[in-house]
């Protein structure tokens, strides 16, 4: 379809030289300067190609932060501290690696609130979603890792419990959980093989993941604030009529969205690195003790929600393993998203107020848990926990049903879109 | 030799080869899976310890590390084997049949010897560290407090033999490792058998 007529007569020179031996020409159009992206995206439509930018952004720090990390537990800790002192500019490309770590999860999180309003999930896109779930999965996965790294004693604890998880599996739990560790506790062992699955196995998935999502996003074309298909009106020569290329006109959008992004990530990498503690813990500015527990143990905000969840189940019939399945069920539900939307419409916009509400009270869910997360479980925030775990589970299980029967508005032909 | 293409050949001979090669493929991931088990080094490591119990004082409480963990050796006095008893309501396993524990301690004091106590200071929920709060009663964990264990994270409360409270997220008891006696004043945790040290 897009590749009609390219490679047939190569251009002269080295771009033709270079063309008849690899197809950059048409990849280039294919999936920049003649990929069509409609025209009526929002400032929502920001956050995937942040997401990106963020992705190389880890990518290029971390690589800088292994050319000075001691992967092992006598030295790790001191190697963090020699990179923060010693290393020329070693705080700066530690505090971009860290800050970077928290403004990935912020980047997707909207990302895929955006995918939630506008039904970006919904068919042809599953696969899609699919694969953006994955790469959510991985992230979630490379942050725990990494986060051992350091070696301080909350990045010690948090492992611990973490790892305990498995262990709450029935029958093959604790020799799982000795698997995964390599020895009876977390070792220099469970350090020297987190850090190669954070620098080398996870990163390469990622990136794969990545390239898969994006390719099925140009299989398929992107969704809008309207949730039409603008592939369905096109012009004589087969370009969707709501559609603009990608470059020059998302790629200046994107690029003025950077900007914006950069001054608020430099500002907290100059100004508050640890954000308070929610960026970095301030236990983690002691080495990892096994035998000392700290006080209290939360993980960084972005697990915080599912941490809520695990917390909110208490122990039967002789295990705790009810509250990792609640935490692991709520980490899948979203999988299949595209299967309980029964919506005829896919965009918030022209959905009725059942749905309206039921987005609102998920996000809102989402939030309360992330806060229920980071505090110790005392008075009334356990039952919390409870009521809005049973909230966030509703937004998914009760779809089907609510989605089907609530009112909807007539959807447009074309996009709404006003001239600036 | 016919020209007629064998259809049912072929499939048979793609599928054996396919299975074949699947079958390698499982044999060839073994070793690496097996590579993450804890090895030779970190078993050695792992083996039973010696410890030296004379000089501890009645209500005192020493904390050793074992496989990473801390065990703690309670020297209990006859007021706090006493307030076992009074624990007893309010726990949720008090026989420790669901508990992880050397048959030897199966009993209330949970111990080979009721003065001393041998438990590992690792929560039975998340692998937290329980902190001792032996005082009874104590307002800083509740007001009818008969003396035990608070654990930090997730608030699971244990007594003084480190049997879990009713209510908290910790579903049993905490672990009794295997130990033996020594001699009068030095035990051995990681093994019940005096043989082995």
């Amino acid at each position: 379809m897009a590749k009609d007529g390219y490679g047939t007569t190569p251009a002269p020179g080295l771009w033709g030289w270079i063309n008849a031996r690899f197809p950059l020409e048409s990849m280039l159009k294919e999936h920049i300067t003649e990929y069509y992206a409609p025209k009526n995206f929002n400032y929502w439509y920001l956050f995937g190609s942040l997401s990106l930018v963020v992705l190389v952004l880890q990518l290029v720090t971390g690589i800088f932060l292994t050319m000075s990390y001691k992967p092992n537990a006598a030295e790790a800790f001191a190697s963090v501290e020699y990179i923060m002192r010693d290393v020329e500019w070693g705080w700066l490309i530690r505090y971009l690696h860290s800050t970077g770590a928290s403004a990935f999860f912020i980047v997707v999180y909207l990302h895929m609130f955006r995918a939630l309003m506008y039904g970006s999930y919904r068919a042809p896109r599953e696969l899609l979603w699919l694969f953006g779930m994955v790469i959510y999965v991985c992230l979630i996965a490379e942050a725990f890792l990494g986060y051992l790294l350091p070696w301080g004693n909350m990045s010690y604890w948090g492992a611990q419990v973490i790892v305990s998880l498995f262990g709450t599996v029935p029958v093959i739990g604790e020799s799982l959980a000795e698997w995964i560790k390599g020895d009876y506790f977390i070792s220099d062992i469970t350090l020297n093989r987190f850090f190669a699955l954070h620098v080398a196995a996870i990163p390469l998935v990622l990136v794969f993941l990545v390239v898969a999502h994006i390719l099925a996003l140009h299989q398929v074309g992107s969704n809008n604030p309207d949730g039409i298909e603008i592939k369905k009106t096109k012009d004589a020569r087969g370009i969707p009529l709501d559609g603009v290329p990608f470059h020059p006109y998302m790629t200046v959008k994107d690029t003025f969205g950077l900007g914006v992004f950069l001054l608020l990530f430099c500002g907290i990498v100059f100004f508050a690195p640890t954000m308070n503690g929610y960026f970095l813990e301030a236990p983690n500015f002691e080495q990892a003790n096994p035998m000392q527990t700290p006080p209290h143990i939360a993980p960084v905000w972005y697990f915080t929600p599912f941490y809520a969840m695990l917390r909110a189940v208490p122990s039967y019939f002789g295990t705790q393993v009810w509250g990792v399945i609640v935490m692991f069920a709520a980490l899948m539900l979203p999988f299949f998203l595209p299967w309980l939307d029964r919506s005829p419409v896919k965009s918030i916009r022209y959905k009725g107020w059942i749905s309206k509400l039921a987005l609102a009270v998920f996000a809102l869910s989402f939030v309360v848990l992330g806060y229920c997360g980071m505090k110790p479980p005392v008075g009334n925030l356990p039952l919390v926990s409870r009521v809005f775990t049973a909230l966030y589970f509703a937004f998914f299980v009760l779809m089907p049903w609510y989605s089907r029967i609530d009112g909807v508005k007539p959807v447009p032909e074309r996009v709404t879109y006003h001239a600036h | 030799m016919s020209d007629v293409v064998d259809q049912g050949r072929r499939r048979l001979l793609t599928a054996a080869t396919a299975l074949t090669g699947a079958v390698g493929a499982v044999f060839a991931a073994a070793p690496f899976l097996a590579s993450w088990k804890p090895n030779a080094r970190a078993k050695a490591l792992g083996a039973p310890i010696e410890i030296d119990i004379s000089k501890l004082e009645p209500g005192a409480m020493l904390k050793v590390e074992w496989r990473g963990k801390p065990v703690w050796i309670v020297r209990r006095t006859p007021e706090m084997l006493h307030q076992l008893a009074r624990a007893t309501p309010f726990l949720l396993d008090p026989g420790s049949e669901a508990s992880v524990q050397p048959a030897f301690a199966k009993n209330d004091a949970r111990a080979l010897k009721p003065e001393f106590l041998v438990v590992l200071g690792v929560c039975t929920h998340l692998g937290c560290s329980p902190l001792p709060k032996f005082e009874a009663p104590d307002v800083t964990v509740s007001a009818d407090w008969p003396g035990g264990f608070y654990c930090p994270c997730h608030g699971s409360k244990f007594d003084l033999s480190g049997r879990v409270f009713k209510g908290v997220p910790a579903p049993s008891n905490l672990t009794v490792p295997p130990y033996a006696f020594l001699s009068e004043g030095r035990i051995l945790v990681g093994s019940d058998s005096t043989q082995s040290a």
